[in-house]
């Protein structure tokens, strides 16, 4: 995730630097960009256009064929009955997204107290073999979920922990710390380490010195590695769906996913509940882009 | 007080050996310059002092108690950063206050303190500014303010004039020596720059490859080198150098020429030396008992003299010349020598054999 947008940012740039007299006559090439472009985002967005159109459509008009794009029947039934049962309680999809929340929350917060500071010990201190142990704890991060959830189930039997909220936020923690460290320590080599020397000859300790003056330069750094930390945890379903069953500790994604299947499927419940589940990180996103894109860019470039 | 001894430290970085056994005794209220050229372990033996490195061996000791294993706070020293490292997020006026809301002093101490700061450094205007509001020199003279703002045991300087323009350098300097003779306090200045070192220090240490060369004042450094390599490095015009032996009562260089040989010279014949002559104490427009023949190599103007290089043999001297001085390439010349002022290198170590008898 990481890389893909260390690439779109740095396209940018990079295009810009291209002579003008290289490019293919001026408006040629542009019509040809914009029809191309236009294509790409029908397709990349037609998914989203149609979920958000199924979410609002009257189960008639879900099931019309041929199917309606515009003269349908507006409705946010789907969306009352993604948060309210039918017997007017709360529905189990709400209690989901709750648990989504507290584990995606809890476990980025975890995983960012814990990697920061060892990102910035990476980039400060002299440690024996760091080489060897950085790509140890990036090469965590090597393997996919499934791999290794069958072992981490026996595990988390034994100790209590299936179907448990905790027992998510700990192996989404134990994900994202990798992560958080390697993103963190490009940061941190960014932040000249003199400021930390000088607060400390004015007579703060090492960890003062750390927390006065070098945190708040890695602010931007800290929210960039913890929305992409937010965002995995948040779309994690491997180990959501194998380490937890039971609808009150349930995350947002298997339960989703098990809106579909039986005998029926109610696709309007399904698309405003996915709606509804992509909104949060959407928003999110959007609230940090400038510190996103300040932090990706930050971290890329060598000074 | 504010003594400051380094005994026999030792540093390295990977294999990189930045010191290897350092030893240097700051007297109290001195002005201590460290110079040498990039790479020869000035930083890291500031930076030594500071206790911002651990050592690999040997001790520091601040006031006679040995500080070896003090973190940086408890040295009770300031430092001047190259780079300055003005917290880019505080303004002008909480860098000056950084130390002494380290120490916790009250909010009015503090803005006494900065105040009288300022008005010293002439930065009173920019108190409300951030660092990268700042011109080199503004910077420069805040990184001084946030040392001064307190009475620390000595202040630690690391190249503080390198990044200024040349005028701003020269004025800085002669503004530092005020400070340090109204302050009265230890000063470390580490410098490349062999003219701040001449001109502002009482001691100088002169370092190369993580290794103490000499030690002394700036005149002794100058006119006594310890050695080839120190007399090569301080000096502008370089020193020239040239490959001799004695033979009997004169030296005969290698090129074939022949001077009297300096009475104060315990060198036994036959031993390969090297002869090294100042500029200024080489002449082409008087004539004396010894001289050197050579040809004109070229005029170098340089507004106040002009430096003539002769060549004697494959060796170019550089001679310090008043600025009328004429010629032309190739013209055939007579190099006349103070040999009172030469110096004496043994070709093998690089050893001085000028100073006894002296």
């Amino acid at each position: 995730m990481a890389v893909s947008v260390d690439e779109a940012v740095s396209t940018g740039p990079a295009r810009d630097h291209t002579p003008p007299a290289r490019r293919l006559g001026g408006r040629g090439r542009s019509v040809l960009e914009v029809a191309l472009l236009t294509v790409l985002a029908v397709v990349m967005l037609f998914p989203v256009l149609w979920m958000i159109e199924t979410s609002i459509k009257e189960n008639r008009d879900v099931y019309a064929i041929p199917a309606k794009f515009f003269d349908f029947t507006v409705t946010l039934d789907h969306y009352k009955d993604v948060f309210v049962a039918p017997d007017g309680t709360r529905s189990a999809l709400s209690v989901s997204f709750l648990n989504s929340v507290v584990v995606a929350g809890v476990s980025t917060v975890l995983a960012t107290v814990l990697g920061v500071p060892a990102a910035w010990a990476y980039s400060r201190f002299a440690v024996r073999a760091k080489k060897d142990q950085l790509f140890f704890i990036l090469s965590t991060r090597f393997m996919p979920p499934v791999v290794v959830v069958i072992p981490i189930f026996l595990m988390y039997r034994q100790v209590g922990l299936i179907d448990n909220k905790l027992g998510l936020i700990l192996i989404y923690a134990a994900f994202n710390v990798p992560f958080t460290i390697w993103m963190m320590k490009g940061f941190v080599d960014e932040v000249p380490a003199e400021y930390e020397d000088a607060a400390m000859l004015d007579g703060y300790t090492r960890l003062q010195a750390f927390w006065k003056f070098t945190l708040p330069l890695l602010v931007p750094g800290i929210a960039a590695t913890a929305v992409f930390a937010l965002i995995f945890s948040w779309n994690e379903f491997v180990f959501a769906t194998f380490l937890t069953s039971s609808d009150s500790v349930r995350t947002a994604p298997p339960a989703v996913a098990g809106l579909i299947g039986g005998t029926t499927t109610d696709w309007g419940l399904v698309a405003a509940a996915s709606v509804v589940f992509a909104l949060p990180v959407l928003v999110f996103a959007y609230l940090v882009r400038k510190h996103l894109i300040a932090g990706v860019t930050l971290g890329a470039v060598r000074r | 007080m504010g003594t400051v001894a380094v005994h026999e430290v030792c540093k390295s970085f990977g294999k990189v050996r930045a010191l290897d056994g350092v030893t240097l005794d700051v007297p109290d209220g001195s002005f201590f310059v460290v110079l040498g050229p990039s790479g020869a372990g000035k930083t890291t033996t500031l930076r030594a002092i500071a206790g911002l490195e651990k050592l690999d061996a040997g001790s520091v000791h601040l006031d006679g108690r040995d500080a070896t294993g003090d973190a940086p706070a408890a040295r009770d020293l300031a430092m001047v950063f190259q780079s300055y490292a003005l917290y880019p997020r505080h303004t002008v006026y909480e860098n000056i206050a950084s130390p002494l809301r380290a120490r916790r002093c009250s909010s009015s101490e503090i803005a006494a303190a900065v105040e009288q700061m300022s008005s010293l450094l002439h930065i009173e205007r920019l108190l409300q500014r951030r660092p990268a509001q700042l011109s080199g020199g503004e910077m420069q003279r805040v990184a001084l303010a946030r040392a001064l703002v307190r009475r620390p045991r000595a202040f630690l300087m690391d190249e503080p004039l390198t990044n200024l323009d040349l005028k701003l350098r020269v004025e800085m300097r002669t503004e530092l020596t005020r400070i340090h003779r109204s302050l009265g306090a230890t000063f470390i200045y580490v410098t490349n720059d062999q003219v701040e070192a001449l001109s502002m220090a009482d001691q100088v240490a002169v370092l190369k490859e993580g290794k103490v060369q000499q030690v002394g004042t700036p005149t002794e450094v100058y006119e006594r080198p310890a050695n080839q390599w120190v007399a090569g490095f301080v000096g502008s015009p370089p020193i020239s150098l040239l490959a001799c032996h004695a033979e009997g009562d004169r030296l005969v260089g290698a090129e074939g020429w022949t001077l009297p040989r300096p009475r104060w010279t315990t060198a036994e014949d036959g031993r390969a030396l090297l002869l090294g002559l100042r500029a200024e104490d080489l002449s082409v427009e008087q004539r004396g008992n010894a001289s050197l023949p050579g040809e004109l190599y070229g005029l170098e103007p340089l507004g106040d003299r002009t430096v003539v290089d002769v060549r004697v043999g494959t060796e170019i001297l550089k001679v310090k010349a008043r600025p009328t001085v004429t010629g032309t390439p190739g013209e055939r010349l007579l190099v006349t020598v103070d040999l009172d002022r030469a110096h004496l290198f043994d070709a093998g170590t690089g050893l001085s054999l000028s100073e006894a008898g002296r």
